[in-house]
């Protein structure tokens, strides 16, 4: 029996070691990614009521910190505040108990509680002395820019995008109607409940961050895509094709031309029909394109694909329909070449077109986070600097650059203009209904050395015309501009 | 004649020492969580170490009074569980912590009870029908009506007055006594008699019957109950017991055979068994269905990491029935690796140490009795271990000693008083002897050029189920030193 029971001995042993390998799998090879599960909602209740880093935009104002909880009998030792409010709601995000974390405060939630191996390690006194090392993020926003696009865009929905182009840097991004985060975060599960619930609810979508997660049409500032893919593809040059002078282009497949706003006679050369944003000729240029390259120079600037913004929810992708879909189907290839259609475009991915063609044909990829510094004030990390795509050649983006600055100078844009400071823009109108139309405008300053980009996208105006986009968007565009230009100024 | 008087004397003072160890760390795990939760030390420290050690005491003079001879460590490494599994049900259910407290003092009172009634294991033998008839009864408990009541999906619970319990432990018990005892009488015909056929050793139908029936039976009745976790157990207990008594290899396959066999028919018959199998296999996907618990340890487990969390820093709040089935998760989360590591470390030493009992047991009926003691602590481990880890289907037993449940504690306290008195009858009948130094030891090497045989004794070192005592007679010769 000896031998047998020395046997079982052995059998039990080996099981016993499976379990210590099974566990050693679970707690140090797996530990991480469990861990750090969506679903764990253990980081959730472990960072709530903990003190938190601080967010600040770039000009140092605070938007979100954690204060001593006033209530002694509360679990949660700490309470989030956001004294940037519902301007910044979409871009803090919340740190709710119930609805867990968006924006900043997720994306950068290792930093802001203290998790980041590199920050809680980086030095063995921090550990001993088991003192939590939260970080603060310093945002690229500016609080300048971010309250004149504010004040400028006012009470009527839409948005701006403001966007450094050599960095991709957002110096702004406001999206109306908008949320103020602090009921979220309450320590008080009812209120954030009631207050969620209302936002929810409220058909004007104050929870919609408009700015990188809804899609509009992008109107007459996607001609500045088909322009420069024509130029790419050299469809088209500036002296030549002249389009013909016309009221409505006849299209195959369908007895609707396609008409020009109010019925208007427009043609010319490609200077010509950019300044005035000719409907037939750009209908046309799309049609001599053809699906296929129409649909390649979308994507070169970032259709259909979504743009890596360091935010949580991330950025919507914009769409422009597959080739097959433009089979046989003139009159949307002819919509899709003015912007009309089902292209779709967020004021992101339009201010993200802007600054492909202020910064030599080159988009860097977007972002909100400036900087990460422990509460010691060492840098944790820097600015992400990171090319994104290659929409363009420099020549190409030089060439509608020229034609962008003819907007402002005599063209639908000559609201944008500063004086002392060369703008270049593209207005836009994009048809929404019988009688309402979005006001788009999307441009960049100083045109020669731009360091800013912008895009601003007022909804349904009550107003269908080339002009709308001019009238309603150029003007919120050049306060944007100038409050940057200016704010740049005082940085140096 | 003195000399003789202190016979054992060292074994139990091994014991004392390793239960002040015991105390010490129930009593730190214990004000650790208080410090965890609140940031004071508990106001009841003084009583509560009080009550710890007078349990463990009362035990310890048990012992020493009626079964000196015995193994030092398993009273020991109980208590270390049993510690630790209490502090985590102090610090996960309060409200089911004087229960616990209360248990633990039956327990600790049956260990007593039966090291004192029963004087010798062998006499347990000549019982055999009572424990298989009562064994039976029990498990068919909880289906009587009146009695029996379903609770969490099993029907393996029974009322008796104010007092509930899982019959099914207890017969866990009986059975593994009734098995002992007729294998002891048969196992010479069934590892004898029988015919080959195409070379192989099939054993005679006659003397399977009972075994069989026994099998069968118990499968049976937890099928009835959904206790798949016992089923598995029973199954487990029987073959590795009759395989143990018989030598025989063939039963092994036989076992596996019908396992394989029961296991398909389980899986083919009953929707909880395929449940079982698909949430054990990806319970990713049921994340929040029926692979919740399965999800839920894992990232206890991830969020404990190597060190752990601390005592009452983690959050296994969130794992479903964390003071029971899935303790194991819930010390993953707040002591680590170190802490699951260790708890299965002292579960693999009181294997050890059951296995060098049965080792050194000088009566068939000793050894299969310990063996099957044995198998029973080590395979529950492996059970719930592995199902909650997710290295086998998870089906619910508890972690002896750890988990929250009266009935189980109070099984496995007798299961040890019994493991100790067959650890006792042995080494009393070798011839208990004071452990040589290791100088001493040396010394006769050196002399005899042979490896010592020590008559006992409870250093750490010698006496694994490793070292000599090949059979019985080897074993009677070694105590003439």
């Amino acid at each position: 029996m000896n031998t047998q029971i020395r046997r079982l001995g052995i059998a039990l042993v080996v099981l016993f070691l499976a379990m210590i390998v099974q566990l050693n799998v679970l707690q140090v090879i797996k530990a991480d990614e469990l861990a750090n599960d969506p679903r764990n909602s253990r980081n959730a209740e472990r960072d709530f009521g903990q003190q938190r880093g601080r967010i600040l935009t770039a000009d140092g104002k605070v938007l979100v910190e954690s204060s001593k909880n006033p209530d002694p009998k509360s679990r949660y030792a700490y309470v989030r505040k956001y004294p940037g409010g519902s301007l910044y709601g979409h871009l803090t995000g919340y740190f709710s108990f119930v609805y867990g974390t968006t924006g900043v405060e997720h994306s950068y939630n290792a930093d802001l509680a203290g998790r980041k191996v590199n920050l809680s390690t980086k030095r063995l006194r921090d550990l001993l002395a088991s003192k939590t090392v939260t970080s603060n993020v310093t945002l690229t926003i500016d609080d300048r820019i971010q309250r004149v696009a504010a004040r400028a865009l006012g009470n009527r929905r839409g948005s701006v995008v403001a966007i450094d182009p050599r960095t991709g840097a957002i110096l702004a991004a406001v999206s109306t109607p908008r949320f103020d985060p602090t009921p979220l975060a309450s320590t008080d599960i009812e209120t954030t409940r009631t207050a969620y619930e209302r936002l929810r609810d409220d058909p004007t979508k104050p929870l919609l961050a408009r700015a990188y997660r809804e899609r509009y049409p992008p109107g007459s500032t996607f001609k500045a895509i088909t322009a420069a893919t024509g130029l790419e593809t050299a469809v088209i040059g500036l002296e030549s094709p002249e389009y013909p002078q016309l009221r409505a282009l006849p299209l195959r497949f369908t007895d609707r031309p396609l008409r020009n706003f109010g019925g208007s006679e427009c043609g010319g050369t490609l200077p010509v029909v950019f300044r005035v944003s000719c409907n037939t000729a750009f209908a046309q240029l799309g049609l001599d394109l053809g699906p296929e390259r129409l649909h390649d120079g979308a994507v070169a600037f970032g259709f259909n694909r979504t743009p890596p913004l360091d935010l949580s929810p991330g950025a919507a992708a914009s769409v422009f329909p597959e080739v097959p879909f433009f089979k046989r189907n003139d009159p949307q290839l002819a919509q899709a070449a003015i912007g009309q259609g089902e292209v779709a475009a967020t004021p992101l991915e339009m201010a993200l077109v802007a600054a492909a063609i202020a910064n030599g044909g080159v988009i860097m990829e977007p972002h909100v986070m400036g900087e990460v510094r422990d509460s010691d004030g060492s840098k944790i990390r820097g600015e992400p600097r990171y090319e994104w795509r290659r929409a363009i050649s420099k020549e190409t983006a030089s060439t509608i650059r020229d034609l962008m600055v003819d907007v402002v100078n005599q063209g639908t844009a000559q609201r944008a203009a500063i004086s002392g400071v060369q703008v270049a823009a593209k207005t836009g109108t994009a048809q929404t209904g019988r009688d309402t139309a979005h006001a788009w405008i999307i441009g960049f300053a100083p045109a020669d050395n731009p360091t800013v980009a912008v895009a601003v996208i007022v909804e349904n105006q009550p107003e269908v015309s080339t002009a709308t986009g001019g009238r309603v968007a150029a003007p919120v565009a050049r306060q944007v501009l100038e409050a940057a230009l200016a704010a740049q100024a005082s940085q140096r | 004649m003195a000399r003789l008087t202190r016979l054992g004397v060292p074994r139990r003072r091994t014991e004392l020492g390793l239960m002040v160890l015991a105390v010490a760390l129930t009593a730190s795990a214990y004000t650790l969580v208080s410090l965890g939760k609140t940031a004071t030390v508990p106001t009841n420290i003084r009583p509560f170490v009080g009550v710890v050690a007078a349990l463990l005491i009362s035990a310890h003079i048990a012992t020493r009074r009626y079964a000196r001879f015995a193994d030092a460590t398993i009273l020991s490494i109980a208590a270390v569980l049993n510690g630790i599994g209490y502090v985590f049900i102090v610090r996960l259910r309060p409200d089911l912590a004087n229960k616990q407290a209360a248990w633990t003092g039956v327990g600790i009172g049956c260990y007593i009870a039966t090291i004192v009634i029963v004087r010798e294991a062998k006499r347990l033998q000549y019982a055999r029908y009572t424990f298989f008839f009562a064994g039976i009864a029990l498990l068919l408990a909880p289906l009587l009506p009146g009695i029996g009541y379903e609770r969490n999906g099993s029907r393996i619970w029974a009322r008796l007055g104010p007092i509930t319990f899982q019959p099914g432990e207890v017969a866990k018990l009986t059975l593994a006594l009734f098995f002992a005892a007729y294998l002891v009488e048969k196992r010479e015909l069934l590892a004898v008699a029988g015919r080959r056929v195409f070379g192989v050793y099939v054993p005679e139908f006659r003397h399977l019957g009972p075994i069989l029936l026994a099998w069968g039976f118990s499968i049976a009745v937890m099928v009835a109950e959904k206790d798949l976790g016992s089923s598995l157990l029973f199954f487990t207990l029987f073959v590795s017991m009759l395989w143990v008594a018989t030598g025989r290899t063939a039963f092994l396959a036989l076992g596996a055979a019908m396992f394989a066999a029961g296991a398909t028919a389980a899986y083919q018959l009953f929707g909880h068994v395929q449940t079982r199998v698909t949430t054990w296999l990806d319970p990713w996907s049921y994340a929040s269905g029926s692979g919740y618990q399965l999800v839920q340890s894992a990232f206890a487990f991830g969020a404990g990491g190597i060190t752990g969390t601390g005592l009452a820093q983690g959050r296994p709040a969130r794992i479903p029935a964390s003071y029971n089935d899935f303790i194991i998760a819930a010390i993953g989360e707040e002591l680590g690796l170190f802490g699951t590591t260790a708890v299965l470390l002292c579960f693999l030493l009181l294997v050890g140490a059951g296995l060098r009992i049965a080792l050194r047991a000088d009566t068939a009926f000793d050894k299969l009795l310990a063996v099957g003691l044995t198998t029973i602590l080590g395979m529950q481990t492996f059970i719930i271990v592995g199902g909650v880890t997710r290295l086998v289907p998870l089906t619910g037993v508890t972690l002896p000693f750890v988990s929250y449940g009266g009935s189980s504690l109070v099984v496995n306290y007798v299961l040890l008083a019994l493991l100790a008195r067959i650890s006792h009858d042995s080494n009393a009948r070798l011839g208990e002897l004071e452990p040589l130094s290791w100088r001493q030891r040396r010394r006769e090497r050196r002399e005899n050029n042979t490896p010592t045989v020590r008559g006992g004794g409870a250093t750490p070192s010698g006496d694994g189920f490793g070292d000599g005592n090949e059979d019985e007679t080897t074993m009677l010769d070694g105590s003439g030193r």
